[in-house]
């Protein structure tokens, strides 16, 4: 909402400065964004006497005058057809800047004529949109004297008006929050009434009482649409941005602004029969002034025609029905609208207008006949023309809200003391009507709040009256040490991150939407919902995310592009496997590519490989506290992976995550050369270890016998799964054996074709006393048995 | 008796010429072996008369020892030598770099996340979450909403539609939650008052330019007792940012505004100092909007089961994205979505920065390399 300096003091009798009225509004809660002061912009400029008014010798509507300064009788090219002997304007120096070009003067040449300044109009000056000719001052205006003193500026207010100051969207509400604040005193709003001399030849149907509970028409005949906007209305309604366009649809525009009140003015004779107010048909058309052709439903508003629908009310208006030039007859409408209907419509076919803007926050329903009285004397001062008698349908019948507010509240509520005298005051001074019923005041809301329903918004009425800054702040207390912030499933989140960066990896936070066409091969097995967004902001962030590879590769591939080959990146976040809430699961996920570093002297960098991924997936389920020495893996990752470089790690049917080496096409759909390792654990899978009963750690038991390593190598089918080979070994026995480490794959030389070696260390740990030669050989041939039976393998010759 | 002499300063000599480890046990071997010439001199003991046996074994004896010692310094010596040489040999350049290790990077949001929960967690708050697509309930209607409320129309909102197959429909529609006060709610509905709570988590909104993304992050926060009042909310709020900022003296201002589930409601600012070139948070003339706050309405309370009459608090939500971009001087929001890495490595937090207010916000965890 914009506003000039001097259209608020049009409502609003103050002698407080520009500063102090910027100041108050924001502290009332009327935001001020902006406020624009063209004087500033006028420093060097002077007022300066035209003398010696001579034409151009070369020109035939040039002049050159001497601009007199009191200090200074420069030589001047002026191409203005106003300019006078003796008459006084402002005079732009050379070196200053002209607002209106943004450049600055220099001393010029006009058909070879020095000119050593410039005599201004409004526009050059972006004080009004007179260009014309140059501004005309009284004749005893002193000369020599800034600019900014004697012309008439109105600095621009641009203030961001929350939803439920629906009365703030015109002057006269902003200039009442001033007046209730203490910035001078509301003038009394002077509108003539006219009673109309004649029958409007159409009249008024409506249909539809509850969308549309008060309707005043009015016609108006024999107006003059050509004549010119009057200056000091052009010149407000440029300065908050609004285009003067004719007479008639300024002054509608003009009382949108000044009293927050649309109205809206029919040419008459375009108007075939009486105006229906009701309910559209299902599929009626309707092209509005957007010149955009809409098809209605049945909870739309039309005022209607013979011929249909002829504007969308309260919304916008018809191309059709419109004035122009040549309108000589009118219809004014100045109806009320019920906020809901012109919400849904508004929301519905995706029209905006500053008509709806208020109707769908609030409009005073007690301003139907002040805005059409308004609007016709503004009509026949203007247009002039001849106004019919007003007609009403419907009424302005208004049950007030009623709330009320116990003082004591303000204490115990707000934290500072207010007096009940006090809070009636600034009420009153709000258009509250207030009376005490015990120890409550009870406070009637005037016509034009609509937003005053309980005691918190009185209370919020009167502390943003006296300012939020009277109530001084007291610190939280609380009676005992704070509690733990986060749970545990909260916390391990962080320590997973940690877990993760530390491994070298780079944590990025990526949109939870993705592209459709890229998280299609995303999908889980079982997966059949795709959750995708109803009107994306753009055609590649089309879905919910089915995973974080997608968003993960695109990085990596923004990093190779840039020629950053070695990308380590990983992100912790939901995915989305369903569209109703809580169908998502917190993942930690994370992609390798490249080298594990650049090359380097010692030799250590190599390509990663799915053992990154798999160490780096282990590492974040034990980040999370899982349970990992139970950890089963299995080779069933999603067909994303690659299927022979990938597998799952699973607590029986429990999946905890995904790791291994990225299918090919995948890494060829995101244009990445080379293999992608990566890897998804499901945080939300990950069992959290009980609660323990006690903190305290189970006795450490060290044996007093040393522990003996043997190693064996076994030849077994290339098929057989190293893990399986471990565990039998382990499983051998459960008393004496207490490690088990691979430490060699071998295939080829001395070894049968589709077999391969494995070789395993395992650690045998005495208990009550050493082990004899015959106890190490009984324990080795358990395990060689074990692993033969799991296995179907045998010793390597 | 010279004889023994003889043989002594001749064996000395001996092994004071060994050159090497080898040389020096040849030597020995040549004296105090089976057949050494110390040895051999013994075995003539046994056939000595017995004075002169004694004599001389005891001469011997001294003899054998001094031989011995000499031995042994000379072997220490020669050894001193040989691990002299290695030690020269095996000199190597320790200016070499060494092996190539990474340091990830915690991302800035993750990190302001943690430096917020360590604030309001010494104030007594508990963090809790929900979920990211929300229903309409949550999201709006139970923050005092409706479907026509024009703060509804204000946010622009992802719809996803509540069935997959079927044609879209609004009002049934869920969306992505426009903000995390729907975790308000969520709260109310499972936990009896006193209630202290933040909620955290990434929020949505159809907005994208230079100073907005679809997808951003707030901290929300909500305290419901019998007492709280909107004196306690600004003593909260300022005791967050000073920590927040790590500034002792930040001056704060609170300003009227419109929130539909807060009543009253108040936009807090803070104190800045902006030039061409920077943007220094604390005293200067400017002020910086921060945060949104206010007394929690009735109708909200209501909505989560809680009776307005005997409860009473406030809430607030902060914008995460905006608090890192302020406090560490990240100048477009933009960035902190596209995973770059250079970005990552400079604007990044090292792996063993955690956040307390024990330890630091940040910073504590040593050098980024």
């Amino acid at each position: 909402m914009k506003l000039t300096l001097s259209w608020l003091k049009s409502h609003l009798d103050t002698t407080a400065d520009l500063k102090t009225i910027v100041n108050t509004l924001t502290k009332i809660g009327l935001e001020v964004e902006d406020v624009y002061n063209p004087a500033e912009n006028l420093k060097g400029f002077m007022t300066a006497r035209a003398e010696n008014v001579v034409m151009h010798p070369d020109s035939d509507h040039l002049h050159v005058l001497t601009a007199n300064t009191g200090s200074e009788k420069l030589q001047v090219v002026c191409g203005a057809p106003n300019v006078q002997e003796g008459m006084v304007g402002i005079f732009a120096p050379v070196g200053v800047n002209i607002p209106c070009y943004n450049e600055i003067l220099k001393v010029g040449k006009i058909r070879g004529v020095e000119s050593f300044g410039m005599m201004c109009s409004e526009k050059e000056l972006c004080i009004g949109e007179d260009h014309t000719g140059i501004i005309e001052l009284p004749k005893d205006t002193p000369i020599g004297v800034p600019a900014a003193q004697v012309l008439n500026i109105d600095p621009v207010i641009e203030i961001s008006i929350t939803p439920n100051r629906a009365e703030c969207l015109g002057v006269r509400g902003i200039a009442r929050d001033l007046a209730a604040a203490g910035i001078g005193r509301l003038k009394p709003l002077n509108i003539q009434k006219t009673e109309g001399t004649f029958e409007s030849p159409i009249k008024v149907h409506v249909q539809c009482l509850n969308e549309c509970p008060t309707y005043v028409g009015r016609y108006i005949k024999n107006v003059n649409n050509k004549v010119q906007t009057p200056k000091w209305m052009k010149d407000r309604l440029t300065a908050i941005g609004l285009r003067s366009i004719s007479p008639l649809v300024d002054i509608t525009n003009y009382i949108n602004y000044d009293l927050a009140r649309p109205l809206h003015v029919f040419d008459a004779d375009k108007i075939k029969g009486d105006i229906l107010v009701r309910m559209c048909h299902e599929g009626e058309h309707f092209v509005a002034l957007d010149e955009k052709e809409y098809e209605l439903d049945a909870l739309s508003l039309g005022i209607c025609d013979d011929e249909g629908v002829e504007c969308l009310g309260g919304i916008m208006g018809g191309l059709s029905k419109g004035c122009s030039e040549d309108t000589t007859n009118v219809f004014l409408e100045c109806a009320l609208f019920k906020p809901e209907c012109i919400a849904r419509t508004g929301r519905k076919f995706a029209i905006e207008s500053d008509s709806r803007y208020r109707y769908e926050r609030w409009v005073d329903p007690k301003s139907n006949i002040l805005g059409s009285d308004y609007a016709t004397e503004l009509i026949l001062e203007i247009c002039g023309g001849e106004a019919s008698y007003q007609m009403i349908e419907g009424n302005e019948d208004f049950k007030p809200q009623v709330a009320y507010i116990r003082p004591s509240r303000m204490k115990s509520f707000v934290g500072v003391d207010v007096r009940a005298e006090k809070i009636v005051e600034i009420l009153k001074n709000l258009g509250f009507e207030t009376s005490f019923e015990g120890d409550k005041i009870k406070a009637i809301s005037p016509s034009w709040r609509g937003d005053i329903a309980c005691e918190q918004d009185l209370i919020e009425e009167v502390v943003r009256i006296i300012g939020l800054d009277e109530i001084e702040p007291q610190s939280m207390t609380y009676d005992n040490l704070p509690k733990q912030t986060l749970t545990p499933s909260q916390m391990r989140v962080v320590t997973v991150r940690h877990e993760l960066a530390s491994r070298g990896m780079f944590e990025t936070v990526t949109f939870s939407f993705t592209s459709s066409k890229l998280a299609d091969m995303f999908h889980k097995i079982g997966q059949t919902d795709t959750v995708l967004i109803e009107k994306p902001i753009s055609a590649d962030l089309d879905e919910m995310r089915p995973s974080l590879l997608p968003n993960l590769l695109l990085g990596a591939q923004n990093n190779v592009a840039r020629g950053f080959y070695n990308v380590s990146l990983f992100e912790v976040g939901p995915e989305f496997y369903g569209r109703e809430p809580k169908a998502q699961r917190t993942v930690a996920a994370g992609i390798r590519l490249g080298l594990t570093a650049d090359k380097d002297w010692a030799k250590t960098s190599r390509a990663f490989d799915v053992f990154d991924a798999k160490a780096d997936a282990l590492a974040a389920i034990a980040a999370a506290c899982g349970p990992i020495d139970n950890v089963q893996i299995t080779t069933d990752a999603p067909a994303y992976y690659h299927g022979g470089r990938s597998g799952a790690l699973r607590l029986g049917k429990n999946v905890l995550a995904y790791f291994g080496e990225l299918h090919p096409n995948v890494a060829k759909k995101f244009s990445i050369k080379g293999r992608v390792m990566a890897f998804e654990v499901y945080l939300d899978n990950v069992p959290l270890p009980r609660e323990a009963k006690s903190k305290t750690r189970k006795k450490l038991e060290l044996s007093a016998f040393q522990s003996v390593a043997k190693d064996f190598a076994f030849v077994v089918d290339k098929s057989i799964a190293a893990a399986n080979l471990i565990a039998a070994a382990k499983n051998a026995d459960r008393n004496f054996i207490t490690d088990v480490r691979l430490f060699d794959v071998f295939e080829g030389e001395n070894v049968p074709q589709g077999k391969k070696s494995i070789a395993i260390t395992v650690v045998f740990q005495p208990k009550e006393q050493t082990f004899t030669e015959k106890d190490i050989e009984n324990l080795m041939n358990k395990v060689i048995v074990s692993v033969a039976k799991a296995t179907n393998g045998s010793l390597r010759a | 008796m010279e004889d023994m002499n003889l043989l002594e300063s001749e064996i000395m000599a001996q092994i004071a010429g060994a050159s090497d480890l080898k040389h020096l046990d040849d030597v020995r071997v040549a004296v105090l072996g089976k057949k050494g010439v110390l040895t051999e001199k013994m075995k003539t003991l046994g056939q000595m008369e017995e004075h002169l046996r004694i004599e001389t074994a005891k001469k011997l004896n001294t003899l054998k020892n001094k031989i011995e010692e000499a031995f042994g310094a000379k072997k220490s010596a020669l050894e001193d030598a040989a691990l002299n040489t290695r030690l020269q040999e095996e000199k190597i350049d320790v200016t070499l770099p060494v092996r190539p290790e990474v340091q990830g990077r915690i991302h800035p949001v993750s990190k302001i996340f943690e430096e917020v929960f360590a604030i309001f967690g010494a104030l007594g708050f508990e963090v809790a979450e929900g979920p990211d697509i929300e229903d309409q309930f949550h999201n709006f209607n139970a923050l005092n909403m409706p479907l026509n409320h024009p703060a509804r129309q204000m946010q622009d909102t992802f719809y996803i539609a509540s069935k997959q197959s079927e044609p879209f429909d609004m009002e049934s529609a869920y969306v992505a939650r426009t903000h995390t006060s729907g975790i308000q709610i969520r709260t109310m509905e499972n936990k009896k008052p006193p209630i202290r709570i933040i909620a955290p988590g990434r929020t949505y909104r159809s907005d994208m330019d230079a100073t907005h993304t679809p997808m951003f992050h707030q901290v929300e926060g909500l305290v419901v007792d019998k007492t709280t009042t909107f004196a306690e909310l600004k003593g909260c709020l300022s005791d967050f940012v000073k920590a927040f900022f790590e500034l002792d003296n930040i001056p704060v201002r609170y300003r009227p505004s419109y929130f539909p589930f807060t009543e009253p409601s108040a936009e807090m600012d803070i104190g800045c100092l902006k030039t061409k070139t920077e943007l220094k948070i604390g005293a200067g003339d400017d002020w910086l909007e921060i945060l949104g706050c206010g007394m929690v309405h009735p109708n909200v309370l209501r909505a989560g089961g809680i009776d307005p009459d005997e409860y009473q608090g406030f809430a607030f939500g902060v914008g995460i994205d905006r608090l890192a971009m302020l406090k560490y001087g990240i100048p477009d929001l933009r960035t902190f979505f596209e995973s770059d890495l250079r970005w990552l490595k400079h604007y990044g937090f090292a792996p063993l920065d955690f956040s307390s207010l024990t330890g630091g916000l940040n910073g504590n965890g040593g050098s980024l390399r």
